[in-house]
């Protein structure tokens, strides 16, 4: 059970790299910010598969929550901020 | 363990690093520092500490964000054109060296883990022994903090709070 944990968070990681080369090159910012989102989609996932790992789900998941509202904060702040200055 | 999922959590903080100063504008770096604070917050919940990484996530990616965006509301596009003039010889020098100074000072720290590190045979074995009787509260850290240090903590919290009401006079808005 350990060894398929183990796969799954490298798969995981795999994910994270290919949204991380879209954050890195988006030729636009919206590129950047959707990529950001499904990096923070996917980081969710993975802390709830390292709390399972570890046999402490019930600290991770309040963490994972976390995350997911701070993702939605910071999508809107983006958001605001694009809409008032215009994308570069 | 011969495979450690570190590594790969680095190479992902490190790529984000890298890039938030290679970026060309300063919105997608504050992007890509979000992005930075993500992983460095999942490299905490890897090894076990599960309150660093929700500060992290909270601060670094949350609030840190949120603040670097208010400062760029304030500032005219061309204040935050970046100028990236090559690095100096003294800088290619001295940082390479100060790396390695670092990487040889933690050869020297335990292994993680290590119940005969200093860190764990001072005075934590006290607190994990006693923590539940003195204070009923079952997770430890949040006991050390919010008990043993609690004036600390107090004090700390001053500290934020200030620096937030030193922020909010600086950001308001000017009443006509």
């Amino acid at each position: 059970m350990k060894i398929f944990l183990l796969y799954i968070l490298v798969i995981l990681a795999i994910l994270l790299a290919v949204y991380l080369y879209r954050v890195l090159r988006g030729p636009t910012i919206f590129d950047r910010v959707l990529g950001l989102n499904g990096i923070s989609t996917k980081a969710i996932i993975l802390l709830i598969v390292i709390g399972v790992y570890f046999d402490r789900v019930d600290m991770f998941i309040d963490i994972s929550t976390g995350y997911a509202l701070l993702n939605l904060v910071g999508a809107l702040a983006v958001a605001k901020y694009l809409e008032q200055k215009g994308a570069p | 363990m011969i495979f450690s999922y570190e590594i790969p959590l680095i190479l992902l903080t490190l790529a984000t690093a890298a890039g938030a100063i290679w970026v060309k504008d300063l919105i997608s770096s504050v992007l890509l520092l979000g992005t930075y604070s993500f992983f460095l917050s999942l490299v905490w919940a890897w090894l076990g500490a599960v309150d660093v990484a929700f500060v992290e996530a909270v601060v670094g990616a949350g609030l840190a964000t949120v603040l670097f965006l208010l400062t760029l509301f304030k500032t005219d596009p061309k204040d935050t054109r970046l100028r990236r003039p090559p690095p100096s010889l003294a800088t290619l020098i001295v940082f390479p060296l100060l790396g390695v100074l670092l990487l040889y000072a933690a050869s020297d720290l335990p292994e993680f883990g290590d119940p005969n590190s200093p860190a764990s045979v001072h005075i934590s074995p006290t607190y994990l022994e006693r923590s539940y009787q003195d204070t009923h509260t079952p997770n430890v850290v949040t006991s050390v903090l919010m008990d043993y240090r609690s004036l600390d903590t107090m004090v700390e919290t001053v500290v934020i709070f200030a620096s937030g009401i030193a922020c909010a006079l600086l950001l308001r808005r000017k009443e006509k």
